[in-house]
């Protein structure tokens, strides 16, 4: 993915390239990265610790806390899943096939940033509370979606829609199409040119948009309060433990758990992260 | 050709913000004229629209310094609370209940601790009831407290660590309780387990509670503030609705407070002070009832409108529960009897 | 990105107008089939929400529905939202440019660390983006007695609302622009370096156009999010209502007032917007689709 030379093992932290502006496009990041995220950050962390380490354990440990981190984290992960699947197959749809409407529905797949949560979050709710469109359908079936854990994953899986298919459509449509044909020349099945030809590539875009949509999804808010119920332990996401604990003016406890779920989240994507890059270099691919 | 294109629309970009930033700056210094800020709780955005408007020009008609307007922010009363802890301008608070505005008072200097009795009638000029909304016709057939730990009866409440009103649905029922049972400590936490295990959904605030029982369709029972179960009626129909009248029931009393720090550092003193002594005056009282809530004064309402309030057997939260500085830690605290006697998981 | 790509796919210059061989195929069934489930999941998940917000916002009419948004509080509230993406916009946009060169063309040690950092507001919830700043500013926050004696007010005004949105908005370009310029990589710029241009002209005449279109593309995302952002900016806003309501929170504020009609007028603007913006995309690309297919044939 990058053409510097990779025998240039200096003793610096950074390769030396000929591409000049590193300076300064790091410093610019750095900086605001700082301003506008990191300090403020770094403020929470501070109020969390004025805790002191037996409220912070005491909170952290306590089933409240520990099943609204699950159900955030959860969900956030199974929605994520979901639309790697789905937004795979849709760039696969968008890039590969002709058919009626396509362009209007490509625009129409970034709708979930477009529309603030929280009128995601109501018109989900009229969708599927007991007596809405999909709710009623579903209610005779003895199947509730509206006020449960499903329901928060129906708002997760709606706000992360975009990010797979958006990472993936370009890739796919960028692929030349010779190798496939020289694939299918030399006489490999389709599955097999799928597989070898079409997946590599097409993986780690799908991963970046794998950790956008989790990421996305685990501290959203807006949406999920309407549709989820908020049930101690049963259907409350951590970012609503987070509201109480401020409503009852206890700061360092919002603190507390906000850092949880910071720690928590920077983990799982600094983990895939890492994974991604290393899918990168193993496939050998862009 | 085209490829300088994009640069110009970005260096375009660039000198726009420039001019944003620097018309924003000279905007910032621009004060306005003399205009109000009333940081209210979740149900009463009906009531002071129409309060508002008849103080505006009741003022103008008589001072020569006019007002403006009179700017609203609702919320869940708590977060109301936090917000002007934390520094949001208000000149005047009306909360749901006293607990918040003593948080005021304690957290900042910004309201002296005696501010309740600085005003008539525990500086409430209206009060309001929890009562039952339910479905029209009565099908599960509910008339009181005991009704609602049935198996099977669903309760709507908002979360009392979020929502004014539900603190008042809570201790409502735990009055109940404890005349039921006899201030058996047991029985009464029994009663509270068990009617908090009926209740599928918590909301976190009043409004978002009446949603999800009138338009939602979720169910049997909604702990109401009585206002919003006659505006429930109003709005979504009489005839999907009925109010049911418990045995027993808590009087609640939303206060008003002028935010001094915030008056005196910006001169709205006289203005704020006035539109909190109108709320007690007859025309005020007038549209209080009309509004929904029990005035003070009755006397000065449409009858037809204080006819519609139900005669209900009230106990105050200072009888029974000792006020709020000792109800608020004791029952929604962390750690209080809320906590304690939520079952999660059922 | 996709924009170039998609624009290139649709007008295959320099291949055979039938391309779409047997080889690169899959059955007819197989076809059908796998369109049918990606609508099918697309019809679930946006049209039935968008159709709940036009239908509700028109179901007493066109006359309620300019009711509702030439109400003051409403048109101050769109003002609001446009001043906060005027502001955020640009800023994000030096931003994320600076921070995907820096990290596409350059290798350095740590550079996962400062992607997932720039990813890092992408999953911190709003709730926390919006407390973050009431820790910092507000009048019990660590800068709060100062911010007071300066006569400074942040938080519940229109500095507090930008820097909500900022946060929440932080990685959406640079996010863009990451794998767009690694997968470019840097044999352009190196050839123009070493033909003897300035840095600085390298970067307008050689990068900027290649990644113009993933820009682009970046600006409208962080654009809808800057506009749509709900949880960060309720938690600093102090809700005043025409004053520091943005159009998110006033759309809530109508519905608890029980004007739904209202409210989901003004919401139908905002998904209104979200369309004329990817139409205005897809335009541009139709416009300037040459251009495109010459910048990707490098």
């Amino acid at each position: 993915m990058s053409i510097a030379s990779p025998a240039n093992h200096g003793s610096a932290w950074r390769e030396r390239s000929i591409v000049p502006g590193f300076g300064i496009s790091f410093g610019i990041i750095v900086t605001a990265l700082s301003l506008i995220v990191l300090i403020p950050l770094a403020a929470l962390v501070l109020k969390a610790a004025s805790a002191g380490p037996a409220d912070i354990w005491a909170l952290a440990s306590s089933p409240r806390v520990l099943g609204a981190l699950r159900l955030s984290f959860g969900a956030a992960l199974l929605a994520a899943f979901v639309n790697l699947v789905f937004g795979v197959l849709i760039a696969w749809v968008l890039v590969r096939y002709e058919f009626p409407g396509k362009r209007f529905i490509d625009a129409a797949v970034d709708l979930p940033f477009a529309l603030p949560t929280a009128v995601a979050g109501i018109a989900l709710a009229a969708i599927y509370a007991p007596n809405g469109w999909i709710g009623s359908l579903l209610a005779p079936l003895g199947i509730k979606i509206g006020y449960t854990p499903a329901g928060v994953l129906m708002a997760l899986i709606f706000i992360g829609l975009p990010f797979v298919v958006r990472t993936v459509q370009p890739v796919l449509a960028e692929m030349e199409a010779e190798l496939e044909e020289a694939a299918a020349l030399l006489g490999a099945s389709r599955w097999r040119t799928v597989w070898s030809v079409i997946v590599p590539p097409v993986l780690p875009a799908a991963m970046t948009g794998f950790v956008l949509a989790f990421a996305r999804a685990v501290g959203e808010y807006g949406s999920v309060i309407f549709i989820a119920g908020n049930v101690p332990m049963v259907s409350e996401i951590a970012p609503l433990l987070i509201v109480i604990r401020l409503e009852q003016f206890d700061y360092a406890g919002a603190a507390v758990i906000g850092v949880l779920m910071l720690v928590l989240s920077f983990i799982i994507i600094l983990a895939l992260n890492l994974f991604q890059g290393a899918l990168r270099r193993r496939l050998g691919h862009v | 050709m085209h490829q300088l294109a994009g640069n110009k629309v970005i260096a375009k970009l660039f000198t726009g913000a420039a001019f944003l930033l620097c018309f924003l700056v000279i905007a910032g210094g621009v004060r306005a004229q003399t205009e109000l800020l009333n940081v209210s709780y979740d149900p009463t955005r009906e009531l002071y629209r129409e309060l508002n408007a008849a103080f505006i020009a009741e003022w103008n008609a008589a001072n020569p310094k006019k007002i403006s307007g009179i700017r609203q922010s609702h919320g869940g009363s708590g977060s109301q609370a936090r917000a002007v802890i934390d520094g949001l301008n208000a000149d005047v608070v009306t909360l749901a209940l006293a607990g918040d505005i003593d948080a005021i008072a304690q957290r900042t200097t910004k309201l002296p601790k005696d501010w309740q009795t600085r005003l008539p009638h525990n500086a409430s000029p209206y009060t309001s009831t929890i009562v039952f909304l339910v479905r029209k016709g009565n099908p599960k057939g509910v008339k009181d407290w005991s009704d609602l730990v049935k198996p099977g009866i669903e309760v709507i409440t908002p979360n009392p660590k979020t929502s004014g009103g539900a603190r008042w649905n809570y201790l409502a029922a735990w009055a109940y309780a404890e005349k039921a049972f006899n201030k058996d400590e047991a029985k009464v936490r029994d009663y509270i387990s068990k009617l908090l295990s009926n209740v599928p959904v918590l909301d976190t605030a009043a409004r978002g509670a009446t949603t999800t029982f009138t338009q939602r369709g979720i169910g049997d029972v909604f702990l109401s503030w009585e206002n919003e179960a006659f505006l429930a009626l109003a709005e979504f129909g009489a005839d999907k609705f009925e109010i049911i009248v418990p045995s027993i029931s808590i009087l609640a009393e939303p206060p008003v407070a002028v935010v001094d720090g915030n008056v005196d550092a910006k001169g709205t003193r006289a203005e704020a002070e006035a539109y909190l002594r109108f709320l007690y005056t007859p025309r005020a009282q007038a549209i209080i009832a009309k509004n929904h809530y029990r005035p003070r004064e009755p006397q000065h309402a449409d009858p037809k409108d204080v006819a519609k309030f139900p005669k209900a057997t009230l106990v105050t939260i200072d009888e029974v529960f000792g006020g709020w500085a000792k109800a608020q830690p004791t029952h929604f605290g962390d750690g209080g009897t809320f906590d304690q006697l939520y079952k999660p998981g059922r | 990105m996709s924009d170039a790509s998609l624009a290139a796919d649709a007008l295959p210059v320099g291949r055979p107008t039938g391309h779409r061989t047997v080889a690169r195929g899959e059955s007819a069934v197989v076809r059908v089939v796998l369109i049918g489930v990606g609508l099918g999941f697309l019809a679930l998940f946006l049209a039935l929400p968008l159709a709940i917000v036009f239908l509700e916002a028109f179901a007493r009419g066109w006359g309620a529905y300019r009711a509702g948004i030439a109400d003051p509080d409403s048109l101050s509230a769109i003002q609001l939202t446009l001043l906060v993406a005027a502001i955020t916009i640009p800023i994000n946009v030096v931003v994320g440019i600076a921070g995907a060169w820096a990290v596409a063309k350059h290798e350095f040690r740590g550079k996962s660390v400062l992607v997932s950092l720039i990813d890092l507001p992408f999953s911190v919830s709003p709730v926390i983006a919006g407390l973050v700043y009431v820790l910092l500013f507000g009048a019990q926050g660590y800068l709060g007695p100062f911010l007071k004696s300066q006569g400074l007010q942040i938080i519940f005004a229109l500095p507090g609302i930008v820097l909500a949105t900022l946060f929440v908005t932080f990685p959406f370009i640079a996010r863009e622009l990451i794998p767009h310029m690694q997968a470019l990589g840097n044999a352009d710029e190196e050839a123009a370096l070493t033909l003897g241009a300035s840095p600085w002209r390298t970067f307008l005449m050689v990068t900027l156009p290649n990644i113009k279109w993933s820009l682009l593309y970046g600006v409208l995302l962080c654009n809808a999010r800057a506009m749509g952002e709900f949880g960060a900016v309720a938690v600093v806003s102090g809700k005043i209502r025409g004053l520091t309501t943005t159009m998110p929170l006033h759309v809530e504020i109508l519905y608890n007032e029980y004007m739904s009609v209202a409210a989901f007028a003004v919401a139908s603007l905002l998904a209104l917007l979200a369309l004329v913006t990817l139409a205005a995309k897809t335009f541009l690309e139709w416009r300037y689709a040459d251009e495109i297919v010459a910048t990707r044939r490098h």
